[in-house]
């Protein structure tokens, strides 16, 4: 969920002067004909595995079946909403989603400010950068690889367990399939993962906060706590809501592979979240047209979300993921 | 490289410095310790192991069998060199097919170019999910095939961008003179535009190789069950929900390297290649990060 959120992209709208006189299209379109071949096959990819699936979407409204396919399946209009809509397993997904969204929100989101500072307070540079390179390793293993490190420390015959045994000491619970702990498990998961990665960001804003301002307030008597407190802090103010309002624009749809490798270790009344429940009816269960009316359901959901938290980084006066 | 204090700081406090270190010790530890852990345990001899009860911290007798196994064939030889395939092909397929549509849109002024990116940007917003994409590959013939692990995420949109905001940043007057010269689009992005982008094209192309060596959903959507044709991020899952025979006994091996260093020494093959290209990363990657935010 942080991966996403460092991502500022303009629109293309506005912004450069035309360099290339503007004549009318069809001399233009020759004249850049190259141009135009050239996104060709970024446009074919697309079109087959971007926008073919998005039409495939109208599988929702029907009872698809793998040999009728999409043109000779029967319509049944609303039946498979109504259906999920209905579904407990549906709701109990959904409000997982939102639960383990908020606390590994919650708990991540001040992990890498932290370590922002504490990193730019350090005088030496090399040891910055040695932690630096440490921290963000992680950002490159992928889900599997972190669950599987995560499991040889806690897991059944991981690293503590060793420990504890050797010790005479019976393992009190097994963190890995513990469903009571599971928003705590993958809390530390992505805090593991992703925290050094996210920190850059902060890094970089409190890198551009003038010297000067320090030494002002240091020359006015002010402490460490204070200039954190009056200088610091409120320098990273800018970047920081805008880094929460972009990661709301994904709270049901973050986390799929992490829940996902972990639904068998500690079961679907812990680890379901919406997307995983697509995934499971559409695809494992075979009920395509159901998992495709919830995975319409996120889509629809996640423009809104993204596009609002855009709105909202706006209003606040920031860039948000495009330009307003 | 030490830089001086500036005079205005107060010297910390001898508690605070002791603060400092510890929380820097416990943060190196916390990533570096697993990781070592894994990597002596996949180098133990069976005694080590035993003598440990499991993962080994210090080890008693070092050993190089986990890996002249993996390396005598087996599952985990097989599907390391199937990863490094895939990663290999994925990322010049990626590449090219960016480098193309990064500068076919960077041309200011050019016929269609912001219709396209809009058209290749609303796929960052809105996609049809999961069932429709495996779907639309199942109707292609890609279930069990190796280009579906590739071509459904050939091209990121994002990287498209960050690297037609470099290109269309590259020098205009260079362009210019090379067009007056008589040179084409396409020998304009070879000799000029390219070479004076290499930074970006090593750093995107990077990104793209981990994204392949790291990717693993879409092997459970289009290969889920041949496991003969497995990359090692799906070998790796195996073993971590099935706990897991599965790396031994279809590997075939005759018991010279014990189980656990076997499967260490998987996690340990996984992580290596991220190790190998990490340190061309990190040097770009602050750039990296911020890329995004240049305006294009």
């Amino acid at each position: 969920m942080t991966d996403t959120a460092t991502v500022t992209v303009t629109a293309p709208a506005g912004a450069d002067p035309p360099r290339r006189p503007r004549r009318r299209w069809r001399v233009r379109g020759r004249r850049d004909r190259a141009l135009l071949v050239m996104t060709l096959p970024a446009l074919v990819l697309l079109g087959v595995f971007g926008y073919a699936p998005m039409l495939g979407l109208v599988m929702a409204f029907q009872d698809y079946d793998l040999y009728d396919g999409l043109l000779h399946s029967p319509w049944v209009g609303l039946a498979n909403f109504q259906q999920l809509f209905t579904d407990p397993g549906f709701w109990h997904a959904f409000w997982s989603t939102l639960m383990l969204f908020s606390v590994q929100l919650v708990l991540f989101f001040p992990v890498p400010i932290a370590l922002a500072i504490l990193l730019d307070s350090l005088l030496s540079r090399r040891l910055r950068s040695v932690i630096q390179a440490v921290v963000t390793l992680p950002h490159f293993f992928s889900f599997v690889l972190v669950v599987t490190i995560f499991n040889e420390v806690f897991g059944g015959a991981g690293v503590l367990d060793t420990f504890l045994r050797s010790h005479g000491i019976a393992s009190p619970f097994d963190f890995m399939t513990n469903p009571g702990t599971f928003r705590f498990l993958v809390s530390s998961q992505l805090i593991w993962k992703e925290a050094g990665w996210s920190m850059i960001v902060y890094l970089a804003a409190l890198a551009a906060i003038s010297p000067a301002l320090h030494e002002a307030a240091a020359v006015d008597g002010a402490g460490y706590w204070r200039r954190l407190r009056y200088i610091t802090l409120p320098g990273l103010t800018g970047i920081t809501v805008l880094l929460l309002i972009l990661n709301l624009g994904y709270a049901l749809t973050f986390g799929f592979e992490q829940m996902l490798i972990q639904l068998p270790a500690v079961g679907s009344g812990a680890a379901q979240v919406i997307t995983t429940f697509s995934f499971e009816n559409g695809i494992v269960a075979g009920n395509y047209s159901y998992g495709a009316a919830a995975g319409l359901f996120l889509g629809i959901t996640s423009v809104v979300l993204i596009l609002g938290a855009n709105k909202i980084a706006h209003l606040f006066g920031e860039d948000g993921l495009y330009r307003k | 490289m030490t830089t001086i204090r500036p005079a205005w700081q107060e010297r910390p406090r001898p508690a605070t410095q002791g603060t400092k270190t510890g929380a820097l010790t416990v943060i190196l530890l916390v990533i570096l310790f697993p990781l070592y852990t894994i990597v002596v345990t996949s180098f133990s001899t069976q005694a080590s192991i035993n003598q440990a009860g499991g993962m080994v911290i210090w080890p008693h007798g070092l050993s190089v069998a986990a890996y002249t196994d993996v390396a005598s064939g087996g599952v985990v030889g097989r599907a390391l060199l199937i990863s490094l395939g895939i990663t290999a092909v994925g990322t010049c397929f990626s590449m090219i097919i960016t480098i193309l549509a990064a500068y076919g849109m960077s041309r200011s002024g050019s016929f269609g170019h912001r219709t396209i990116l809009w058209i290749m940007m609303i796929t960052m917003f809105f996609n049809g999910g999961i069932i429709p994409l495996f779907l639309v590959v199942s109707a292609l013939g890609g279930y069990d095939q190796y280009w579906a692990l590739i071509a459904p995420s050939a091209v990121s949109v994002f990287n498209v961008i960050v690297m037609r905001s470099f290109f269309a940043g590259t020098a205009q007057d260079l362009i210019d003179s090379a067009r007056i010269d008589g040179a084409g689009d396409w020998r304009i992005l070879w000799k000029i535009v390219l070479p004076t982008s290499r930074a970006v094209t090593a750093v995107i192309a990077l990104f793209y190789a981990v994204g392949y060596w790291n990717s693993w959903f879409n092997i459970m959507l289009f290969m889920p069950s041949d496991s003969s044709k497995w990359p090692l991020q799906m070998v790796l899952y195996d073993y971590l929900t099935q706990n897991s025979q599965m790396v031994s006994a279809a590997a075939g091996f005759q018991g010279a390297a014990p189980t656990l260093a076997l499967q260490m020494a998987v996690v340990t093959i996984t992580i290596i290649p991220v190790l190998i290209v990490y340190p061309f990363v990190q040097k770009h990657f602050t750039k990296g990060v911020l890329l995004g935010a240049v305006k294009g």
